[in-house]
Order: C-alpha cells, then structure tokens, then sequence
C-alpha cells in the first residue's frame, strides 16, 4: 500500500522510494510536500535534525537519487575551511553536469562563490528545475567565518536562482542561531527509531540460509541485550560476526555471549577483527586481553617518586605538608572556617595545582637517600607533562613559578607504588 | 618486533576489503615505553621495512608540526607526494613540482592523486621490469604513521579520523599510533563515536631493560671490541638509565664519553687496540695477548654461571646477566655472601634442570675459540653420561631421591627453609649417587669459577682496557646547574682561573666581580632583603679597597658609578631567579633559594 503519493513524481519511484527508507514514511512525505514540483520554488532552508543513526544522511541521499532531483552533497567536517567548502560546492557542480574538464576553482569569499554559483548554474541544462544543496555535520558551519551559515541559509534569495539548501545536523537548532538573526530555515526532527523499527529493518535483510521467524527471533533477543546503547552499525556488526555460528549453540550460549561481546567488543577492547578470528576458533575471549588490560606503565625510579610527590601535593592541602613530612610536627587547631569545608573529599573535587617548589619539597622528604638536583630530575617533570601524566596549569608567571597538577587516579598511583 | 608487526601488517592488507564492510580503519597501536627519545629510531626502522616491502606510501607525523588539521593535511600530502617522486624517479614526464600553495590540501584532492598514481603503476607494470613492483598489491595502503600519539590535540586527531573514515573506500588508509604510556589513552583522547570507526590491534615492544641487556651483552661482553668499562664506571650509567630515564640513546652516548674520556686522558690507552696491530713490542703484546684471552675465558665462564644462576628462585646473584657481571667485576665474587647461597640452591636442583644447564654449558663453551676449554667440555660431557647412566640403573633407590629434589619453579622460599633444615637432618645418612654427582657438579663449577672469574683489577695491564673514572663521568653526566651556579659566584677563581681572586671562606675580596660580592651579601640576609642596606655594603666593600683611610664616613652619599654597578648586579641576579621584587614590602626583594645546593 502505498504511503507516498505526490503528483509530481511517478508512482514506480515513490513505490521503490518506500521499500528503501522504511519507517520514515512521515518525513519523507513531509519533505516531498516541501520539494513540490521539480520547476517550483521551494523553501529556501531546512533544517533537519535528530540524534545520531536517525536515518538522516541514508533519508536524504536516498531520496535525491532515486527521485532523481539534481543535488550536491557535501560533509562539513571534511572542509576545515571555508575556502575548502565553496570550492567543493562548485567542483561538484561542475561534475554535475557531466563535463570532463574540471578546471581549477579559486574561490575565497562568499562575494566569488555567488557569483561562481550562478555561473555554473547557467552553463547547466536544468530547466529551472531545483537544485538541492545538502550539508552534512552542518554543526561545523558554526566554527567557520560568522558569514557562512547566514549566508547559506539566504543563499536563493542572494543568488536569485532556483536553489534549496538542507542542512542536516545533531544539535538543535537553538543552538545555532547567530547572534546578528538569519533567516529561520524550516525545522524537521528525525525521532530515533524504535524497536519495532530497528527490527524491521535488521530483518529486511536476512540472508537466506535462515527462515525469517527464526531471524526475527534471533534480532529479538540481541535488541533486547543492546538497545539501550548500540548504533545501527554496531548491530549490523553483531549479525555479521554471528551468521557462521550453529544453530545449537546459538540457541544455548547466546545470553551470556552477548553480554561478554557488550563488555569487550562495544567498548572498544579488543578489535573487530580480533573477535572474528576468535569466533572461527571457537576460543575462550577470557584469554584475549583487551585494552584496558594492558594499563601498567615501566616508569624510571625517581619519575615515579615525582609522580607520587605530585599526587600527594595535589590531593594533601598546604596545610598539612608540614604534618606529614616533617620529623616534628605541632598540632593542627581546627579552625570554625575548616570544620565547615572538611566536607567535600579532595578526591572528588579533582587535582589542584601546586607550585613546582611544593613538588621538589615532598619529592625530598619522600625520598630515601639523598636526592642530587641534577638537570636530569627537572627534565623529567617535563617529560612527566609530554606523557600527559602531569599536566602545566597556565599562569602568568611561567618562569617564575610553573605550577603543576596531577592527572593520572588513585589506582595508577598505587601500582606504581608497588 | 618489526617482522611480528610487518607479518601483521600484511594480514592486516590482505582482510583488506572485509573492513571496507565495516567502514572501520584498520589501526595498530604500539606501546613503545616511556623513553620517547628512542622511539625516533624505531620508527625510521618500522618505515623502512615497510617501504621496502608492503607499500611506497609511507607518512610520518609529529604533534609539533601538526598543531591544526590543516597543517596535518599539509604535512601528509608533502610527505606522501614526495614518496611517489621517488619511486617514479626513472620517469621526469610526471614531475610536477608541487608547491604547497597550488594544491588543495583536502581529502579528495589526495584521493585523486592516489587514484592517478595507482592506475599509473598499473599501467607500467607490463613495460617495465621493476623489482620493486612485483613486490606491492595492485592498490597498496597508505600508511599514517603518528609518532607521539599523547601530544596531539583531540581535535586534530578526531577531525583526521573522521575525514579518513569517509574516504576509506577509495583511499586505504592504515593508522599506527606510537603510544608511550598505555593504550588507555586511546580512550582518553578519542571519544566513542570516533573509537568505534578504527579497528585497532595492540603490538607491545621489548621492554628498554632488555635492549640494555642487549647492549650490555653485545658491546662488553664480547672479544670484537678491546675497550672495557670498569665497575664503578658501568654501575654509574646503569644508574643514571634505571633511575632517570629509560633512554637507550642516553646510555649510548654516556658509553662514547667514556670513550672519549679514555683516549684522551689516559696515555696507556695507545695500546687499547686489535692484538694484530701490536707488532713491535714483544713483552707488552704477550701480556695483552694474556689479557686478551682472559677475557674471552671469563666471558665464556660468566655465560655458563649465569645459566645456573639465572633460574634460581630470589635470583640471589642478579636475573640479568649484566648484573652478574657487575658483582663479579667488584670483587671477588667466590667471597660473597650471595655466591653461596646460589651454591647452596644449585646442590638442591633437581636432575632435568641439571642436565639441560649442563648441556647449556657444553654448548656456549664449544661456541668459543679458546682452545682451553676442551678438557673442561670433556668433562662436563663425562657428567653427563653419567647422569643418564644413572637413569638406566638404581630405579628403586630413586625414590628418596624425590624429598629432596624440586624443579625449580617450586622452589619457593617457604618450601626452602624446611628444605634446608632437612638436609641437614639428613647428612648423617648415606647419599645416594645423584646427590654424590650432584655435589661433584656444583663443584667443578665452582672451581672454573674460582679460576677464571677473577675481577680485573688483578689482572696486569688491565688499565689499557677498563675505563675506571667514574667520578669523571659523573661529573660530565650528572648536570646541576644550580651547583655550578653556586661555585661559579662564590669562587670566582674556580673558572676565572685568577690567583687574585682566591680568598679564605667568609671573607668578600673586593677585587671580585660586582655580582659575586652582591652574590656573597645576599646570602647572608634573610628572606626579605632592604635594598638600601645592600647597596650600603655593596659601596663598603667595593670602596674598601680605594681609599682605605677615613673617608668612608661620608657613606651618606654614594657614588653614582657604584650606584649603577649595584643596579646592574642585581638585576642580573633577579635574571638568574635568585631574587624576585616583593609586593609586601616597598624597596625590597624576596630571597628565592636556600640552603647549600
């Protein structure tokens, strides 16, 4: 039964259209509706947004190509500069017509490009038709010159020609708007799907050597260990890595394998290959360690001396450095203003900075034998900080007093101390 | 290493097109260790072999160049274009120089490029004969190599990852991070979203204790080379790599100092050379020629003790073998305490780990050229018929064999100590012939020990060879800065070499430079210091000198040339950071360091 009606497209496409984006059958209707006829002005911004694997990029592209509307395509975060973007805007246009020579485009500003634009629009055989201008990751537009994005957003009205600009994006559009005030473009949400919805899809296509119900059984039982935190893609791989198992042992094994699968191959532990490999095995995954197995790091003497110096000066307070490090030591009075702050455990707070001075004083107490200053210790403090594992808080006075703090937990500290 | 990972590497290419599936960038993360000095070396290595055999398209980036995604781009199409240039060298037709200006630094621009190029050595193939060609796949992966994965920004890294995964149908694109501290850094700069479209595999490297080991083993403990460190000498630099960093780089450079240091200073090191060189002096060349042949005998020896040793359980003589060579160069290692109680464990070991030691032993002694040790390989074979003849025979008084043998990986302390008080227990009765060899075993090991482990300090003429100042060396290595600062403006006549200068301890001489006297006052103030009153005995002592009669009393008015010195020192002492100018009070400064250095 055909959702998809609209008089200006023939029935064959819309029918094929629908077999491709199921579930989407509501926006895709809303944005025909938008589209109207090929030669008619439609609006001249969209805004379309949801979360990630909403189906947007799939929805859009699908729909361009199949109805055939002339369109350029472009990903934003490919085009880290605006020059990159303009210039590939206009290359793709002139590939769109189908010439071979591409000559080289020098576009800087957005005064060159509209005028490029309508150059190249000209040259084109499109019979007024709409040309579709779609921007993926549009969130990067915000990064670039201040011009960019309300220029797009006007771009019909700047080049008086029959042209749509989609921008497809994650954030709301709220959080895009300048504030000098644009033209509002037309706002669409995609909703996430479902999992009546991811079910359909994952069972449109099974292989054939399962029986569908059998299929759609099988998705059941993995939608309901992952739903809560998978992509689209990830599941795509889940049915992949699973298709060469036996029947028995997926119908024995399956719960607690999928939870194991979760915990490594989800977080990113060991890679997607690896766990191919150790499914045509057949192996124990307990064997194979993971990334976060491999947390150990051989550090020299005195680096972890210093290490463990600058963990103690970031968590202690000031105040009882004197405390812990001296040989003899007064009491400490508690004062009404320290009974209120005591509180709140350093640890939570996070690491405080310290002067270098404080560092050199614990790491001295802290030491055995006597410790010589030589070059070699203050340049592993700095070698600390090219590791990440001490990080410089910036200060006015650099030379004067760097101050420091500590960036790696209890557990890291610990281990070394052993 | 670099053949597992090369290995690797081709797997990795050649499951090539399942991950194109997946939109996954095949990745390899390699945990090199905290010496990040080194990690230059093995990666120009990692990309050799990678050129020479997988694939021309190999691309090395440093996080100080690369502080953008543009200048990343930048870098690797200069990098990758510059590969291609010299591969296609026999042919100028397609030499464009590139310029940096005139190319689009982009993503497509580099796809197009790659597509040119591989369907160009398509193209060749069948016309030109090129070794090299037949070696590389039809489309051969890119390969990116990030030498300091740590010092990237996260945006840089993300922007890049994710461009690449968008392109990774045309252009094969292969990652390797240098990691230096853990792969959980991987997690830390890269968010999910981002982690999830790389496939990565973990390679670990040996750790740097071992290529010292190596080192150690293939510079000192060899016949090529006459030259040889002293114990204190070795110990100081083994120091300075445990304690400070693990830098291969610095020990080797620290070795070349002693080399240095050694031809230079010491006027007997004319001799320190091949044996085949010394042609003229009869006397001398025999007994470098002893010395010669000592060494190789007492290498040969330490091998052979380290193999017993290097298996016992607490390791009581050290687990590397450089450290059994330190102990035996300090003294005369039969007299330690440590030496017997590895005896002790070695008279406890049990048959199998015997013999395979001893078969160890037959074979480093048959590998050396001295033509000494044939009696000794005798020997030690005739224990070994022997321990297999006993297998053959007494099966039953075996038995009591098994309470007092352990294979080695039991020997645990605690089973140890109940070991030991057993065998005394058990001395009384009569030993079986296992422990009788046993004993013999261990014995004429001790006597090789004895014979030729000596330390070579006793050795005549052993100050050819072994480099023993240490305190030299230390002082070269061990650079303090604030010491030398200390000594430089308290005793000026240290470096300025002038008698004048010299003075007793306490006493300022005025004939000093302006910032040692400065310098001298300064230290003897507390912490906040009144600038008035400096410059007051600033003038004194500089004044002192000129006109030793009364007429200091008008120290009311100073000499604006002394004014001027005055200022001039101690600014230049706020330059070194021993003063600083103090908020809390007008006209004064804040003392910045204590105590001696």
């Amino acid at each position: 039964m055909p959702n998809l009606e609209h008089p200006a497209y023939p029935a064959d496409d819309l029918l094929h259209l629908e077999s491709l984006v199921p579930c989407r059958e509501s926006q895709v209707s809303t944005l025909l509706s938008i589209f109207g006829e090929r030669q008619q002005f439609s609006f001249p911004s969209i805004f379309i947004y949801g979360h990630t694997s909403s189906g947007k990029t799939y929805v859009m592209q699908t729909l361009l190509t199949t109805l055939q509307l002339p369109h350029v395509f472009v990903n934003c975060v490919e085009c880290f500069t605006s020059r990159l973007l303009l210039e590939e805007i206009l290359i793709q246009l002139q590939g769109c017509s189908g010439t071979e020579q591409t000559s080289p485009v020098r576009c800087d500003t957005l005064n060159d490009f509209v005028r490029l634009f309508k150059q190249a629009l000209a040259t084109q055989e499109l019979q007024d038709e709409t040309l579709y201008l779609v921007l993926d990751r549009a969130e990067q537009l915000r990064e670039m010159e201040a011009n960019i994005l309300p220029a797009f957003l006007r771009l019909q009205e700047l080049t008086d020609r029959n042209v749509t600009v989609v921008l497809l994006s994650e954030i709301v559009w709220e959080l895009f708007r300048p504030n000098t005030g644009c033209f509002e473009p037309f706002t669409m949400y995609f909703p996430d799907y479902s999992i009546g919805h991811l079910q359909k899809i994952l069972s449109q296509n099974h292989p054939p050597e399962y029986s569908a119900d059998f299929y759609a059984a099988y998705i059941n039982i993995l939608l309901g260990v992952f739903y809560m935190v998978s992509s689209l893609e990830f599941l795509w791989f889940c049915l992949a890595a699973a298709n060469e198992r036996d029947t028995r042992k997926l119908w024995k094994n399956i719960e607690p394998h999928l939870k194991k699968a979760m915990q490594t191959v989800y977080l990113r532990e060991i890679s997607s290959s690896q766990w191919e490999r150790l499914q045509q095995d057949g192996g124990e995954p307990g064997q194979l360690k993971g990334l976060s197995a491999h947390t150990h790091v051989e550090l020299p003497y005195y680096s972890k001396f210093l290490l463990i110096a600058a963990y103690l000066a970031s968590y202690n307070p000031v105040r009882t450095d004197k405390r812990f490090f001296l040989k003899h030591h007064g009491k400490i009075r508690k004062t009404n203003f320290m009974k209120k702050h005591e509180k709140t455990s350093n640890h939570l707070l996070g690491p405080k900075p310290f002067p270098l001075d404080r560092l050199l004083a614990i790491l001295y107490s802290i030491v055995d034998n006597r410790v010589a200053p030589t070059a070699n210790i203050f340049s592993q403090i700095t070698s600390l900080v090219t590791l990440q594992l001490l990080s410089m808080v910036g200060q006015n006075d650099q030379l004067d007093g760097p101050r420091y703090k500590c960036t790696v937990s209890l557990d890291f500290i610990r281990a070394i101390a052993r | 290493f670099l053949s597992r990972s090369h290995s690797d590497f081709q797997e990795k290419t050649t499951k090539w097109t399942c991950r194109m599936k997946f939109r996954e960038i095949p990745t390899a993360a390699l945990i090199l260790g905290v010496n990040v000095t080194d990690h230059d070396l093995t990666f120009r290595g990692l990309s050799d072999v990678l050129q020479d055999s997988i694939t021309p398209y190999v691309a090395l980036l440093e996080a100080k160049d690369c502080p953008g995604i543009k200048n990343l781009m930048q870098k690797l199409m200069g990098q990758l274009m510059n590969c291609d240039i010299e591969v296609d060298s026999l042919e100028d037709e397609d030499c464009v120089q590139v310029s940096q200006n005139r190319i689009r630094c982009s993503m497509p621009s580099l796809v197009s490029w790659y597509e040119n190029v591989t369907k160009k050595t398509d193209s060749e193939t069948p016309s030109k004969k090129r070794n090299s060609s037949s070696r590389h796949w039809q489309s051969p992966p890119v390969v990116v190599i990030f030498k300091d994965m740590e010092s990237f920004t996260t945006k840089v890294l993300q922007d890049f990852i994710v461009i690449s995964s968008q392109h990774i149908h045309e252009l094969p694109l292969v990652l390797i991070f240098g990691i230096a501290t853990s792969p959980m850094i991987i997690h830390r700069l890269l968010p999910h979203s981002v982690s999830s479209l790389l496939c990565i595999e973990l390679f670990q490297s040996l750790s740097c204790k071992e290529h010292l080991s190596t080192i150690v083993d293939k510079l000192l403990l060899t016949s090529q080379f006459p030259f040889k460190l002293g114990e204190k000498v070795l110990q100081v630099l083994i120091n300075i790599f445990l304690y400070h960093d693990f830098s291969v780089q610095n020990f080797i450079k620290g070795f070349q100092l002693c080399i240095v240091e050694h031809f230079y200073s010491q006027p007997l090191s004319v001799l320190c050379c091949h044996l085949v060189d010394l042609k003229k002096r009869e006397e001398t060349e025999k007994l470098l020629e002893d010395l010669h042949v000592y060494h190789e005998n007492y290498v040969s020896i330490l091998r052979c003790l380290h193999v017993f040793t290097s298996s016992l359980p607490k390791y009581p003589l050290g687990k590397q073998i450089r450290e059994l060579h330190c102990a035996c160069l300090e003294n005369q290692v039969w007299e330690t305490e440590e030496y017997e109680s590895s005896l002790q464990l070695a008279r406890m070991l049990n048959k199998t780990d015997l013999v395979s030691m001893l078969q160890q032993c037959v074979e480093i002694l048959m590998s050396s050229s001295g033509k000494e040790f044939d009696k000794t390989v005798e020997k030690l074979k005739e224990f070994l018929t022997q321990f297999q003849n006993l297998e053959g025979g007494c099966a039953p008084s075996c038995i009591p064999l098994q309470n007092n043998c352990l294979p080695c990986s039991l020997m645990h302390h605690f089973f140890l100590k109940t070991l030991l008080e057993l065998k005394e227990s058990r001395r009384s009765k009569k030993l079986t012939k296992f422990e009788m060899l046993r004993f013999e075993v261990v014995d004429y090991i001790d006597t090789l020990v004895r014979k030729y482990l000596v330390p070579a300090d006793t050795r005549t003429l052993h100050e050819i060879v072994y480099f023993n100042a240490a305190t030299v060396l230390r002082g070269h290595l061990n650079a303090a800065p604030r010491t030398a600062l200390h000594t430089a403006l308290n005793n000026p006549h240290w470096y300025l070499k002038n008698q004048a200068l010299k003075c007793d301890g306490g006493g300022i001489s005025n004939k000093a430079p302006d910032i040692c006297i400065v310098y001298k006052l300064h230290l003897e103030c507390g912490r906040l210091i009144n600038l008035v009153d400096w410059l007051e005995a600033f003038s004194t002592v500089v004044m002192a000198s000129e006109e030793p009669n009364a007429d200091a009393a008008s120290s009311d008015q100073v000499d604006d040339i002394i004014h001027a010195r005055f200022i001039r020192a101690v600014s230049e002492l706020e330059l070194l950071g021993f003063i600083k100018p103090s908020k809390q009070k007008t006209d004064h400064v804040a003392r910045l360091t204590w105590g001696g250095c």
